[in-house]
């Protein structure tokens, strides 16, 4: 009784995945080979193997890597402090709840705070260093982008921080091991799996991200997201769209392959609650 | 389990409740006796009190939709599921939805106010004799720009002035493959219509040579740059550019005179359409000169309707940059359907030009 049970609950979750997961996976493979009149091609892999589609998937991962180093840079620490401190949930509700905000408004409103007369602006010439041009630039690009994604980042290191058992770090100093020495030998690797976690949500949609590319940096970041719309929405050329699609895919699954956890860390080093 | 079942039953019922609730509500709105337009059409590009006025004139109640690109309109016309009475396309889509089957012939004796459109505005390559489209608005492609930042000495009479070293990171394009490469195609003297390869080619090396002028390439935001003198110079619409100059005086336009691009935006009747009579009186509506009058007073673009210009601000209608005289119309030039695979060979240069800008 139990058993039948449990394979009706599943039922939900299998058609699910095939609906929405295998079966658009299945289809843009399916687009990728075919040409605008629907015939059967190779040529929409050859053309994105052109410089121009090579260079754009390049520069894509390299912000993609640069978004992802700042936001770990800034995270990591943020993480590490938010643990430290006395009402930690509600610091860290602080800095969920700006996710919950639509990424286009927030988005509109850099473009006011970055505008020659925005804030920033007002602040530089009051202390001499005269108006600068901050908006469609690749600092406000990685800048706004990096603000979107910290929540992201800080929430699986904070997750994996706040398991580690204190007692280690007491045992590390104990046994003589210097504050740098058990920051890099315990504290990290305990918690590596956090770290890739957020590694993996952000770096796979950074490479993806459009909105911003236009808005913030005015089209001089192009990312494959941005290729993939503009190849359904304005070109519709669905085969060329769906082949981005799938060097997405398969970067994503690299990446993930590259981050996913190898059964062991933190699970049997979790704090006794 | 149990829980689970409760819970499932409890969505369905909530499920029905609503569905009940919305069909009993389109009944009483819009139900037996009373007929519904539904008006597809780009944002910002009606007066609402007209919507208002006909509603009260006929008793037929208007649901109004808008779109922002034609591609994403016609996708939508295109896969059902729909019931637009009215769509207002540009030319070359229309050219497209013919093809494609996607509209219904429009009956010219129920639209008597025709006569109000300058023939000039009739019968156009993109649709002769008018069978499927009826004229909305018109306008150029040109520059916008703003003396006071600028300084003298800039009048963009040539497309060329765009390649001005002075102007270095100071000019805003449009995120559109035809607008963009039709500057390159035009300021070298080709047509924006051009399909040879080899052209399209030297317009996008031309173009190169202009990236470090180039501030950003976006889309609408433009507007709101141009009036906050966050930005200097920008390729836009004529009647963007009428938005932008209505809320900041130091700003005025041009139309280079090599050559630019003249576009239409025209009713059309999809062949989803449920209420065609009520879709002819909708268009004869909107064609009555009072009606085009303040509705172009609203939108800002330039009207085909020649009565209405008398009803409107002789300033506004005697402004060669809202609408250039016959002579100047001479060098400009409607985008023609070049087809998918054309479009594609655009937007592959086009991104190939913005992957230069840095």
């Amino acid at each position: 009784m139990k058993n039948k049970g449990s394979v009706f609950s599943l039922i939900p979750y299998y058609a699910w995945i095939i609906l929405f997961v295998i079966a658009p996976i299945l289809l843009v493979g399916y687009y990728s080979l075919l040409d605008l009149d629907g015939n059967f091609t190779f040529a929409n892999y050859k053309q994105f193997f052109t410089s121009v589609y090579l260079k754009m998937t390049l520069s894509s991962f390299w912000y993609a890597f640069l978004i992802t180093v700042f936001s770990l840079l800034i995270s990591y620490p943020a993480a590490y402090l938010i643990t430290r401190l006395k009402h930690k949930n509600l610091w860290l509700i602080l800095i969920i709840i700006p996710s919950w905000i639509n990424l286009l408004l927030k988005t509109y409103a850099f473009i006011g705070i970055f505008g020659n007369k925005g804030p920033i602006n007002a602040f530089f010439e009051k202390i001499g260093l005269g108006n600068q041009q901050i908006l469609f630039t690749d600092f406000s690009f990685i800048f706004v982008s990096v603000y979107i994604f910290i929540p992201f980042m800080i929430l699986p290191i904070f997750n994996s921080l706040d398991k580690l058992n204190p007692a280690l770090m007491d045992a590390a100093k104990d046994l003589g091991a210097s504050r740098i020495t058990t920051f890099r030998r315990v504290i990290i690797p305990m918690t590596m799996n956090g770290i890739k976690a957020g590694i993996q949500a952000v770096f796979i949609p950074a490479l993806s991200l459009f909105m911003i590319t236009r808005l913030i940096a005015g089209n001089k970041v192009i990312t494959l997201g941005t290729a993939i719309e503009q190849q359904f929405l304005v070109t519709q050329n669905w085969g060329m769209g769906s082949t981005i699609a799938v060097f997405l895919i398969i970067i994503m699954f690299i990446i993930m392959f590259l981050t996913g956890s190898k059964e062991k860390g933190d699970a049997q080093y979790g704090k006794n609650k | 389990m149990k829980s689970l079942i409760r819970i499932t039953v409890a969505l369905l019922a909530v499920c029905a409740l609503l569905f009940y609730t919305a069909h009993a509500l389109n009944k009483s709105s819009g139900g037996s006796n009373k007929k519904v337009l539904t008006v597809y059409n780009w944002g910002e590009y009606i007066d609402p009190s007209l919507l208002k006025k006909f509603e009260k004139e006929t008793g037929i109640h208007v649901v109004y939709e808008t779109f922002d690109s034609n591609e994403a309109m016609m996708t939508k016309i295109e896969q059902g599921g729909t019931n637009y009475d009215i769509a207002v396309p540009s030319e070359y889509t229309i050219e497209q939805m013919k093809e494609k089957h996607l509209l219904l012939k429009i009956d010219h004796k129920k639209i008597p106010n025709l006569e109000n459109i300058d023939d000039d505005f009739l019968d156009l390559p993109f649709d002769l004799k008018n069978e499927y489209s009826i004229p909305y608005f018109w306008g150029t492609v040109g520059i916008v720009y703003n003396p006071k930042l600028l300084g003298k000495g800039y009048d963009f009479d040539k497309w060329d002035d765009l390649w001005d070293p002075s102007l270095k990171g100071k000019v805003v394009l449009v995120d559109s493959a035809r607008e963009v490469m039709g500057v390159g195609l035009n300021s070298m003297g080709k047509s924006l219509n051009s399909i040879k390869t080899n052209e399209l080619k030297a317009a996008t090396d031309k173009l190169i040579k202009m990236a470090p002028n180039v501030k950003a390439i976006i889309g609408d935001e433009v507007t709101q740059l141009m009036i906050n003198e966050d930005a200097m110079v920008a390729l836009t619409w004529s009647g963007q550019a009428a938005d932008m100059m209505s809320e900041n005086e130091s700003l005025t336009y041009s139309v280079p005179s090599e050559g630019s691009n003249l576009w239409f935006d025209n009713m059309v009747i999809p062949k989803t359409s449920k209420n065609v009579d009520v879709a002819h009186e909708f268009i004869n509506f909107m064609l009555d000169p009072k009606n085009a009058a303040q509705n172009a007073d609203y939108v800002g673009y330039s009207t085909p309707n020649k009565a209405a210009l008398k009803l409107l601000d002789p300033e506004m209608v005697n402004d060669e940059r809202y609408y250039p005289s016959k002579e100047t119309r001479e060098n400009l030039h409607v985008y023609k359907n070049l087809g998918l695979e054309k479009i594609g060979e655009y937007n592959e240069f086009f991104l190939k030009f913005k992957m230069s800008i840095r």
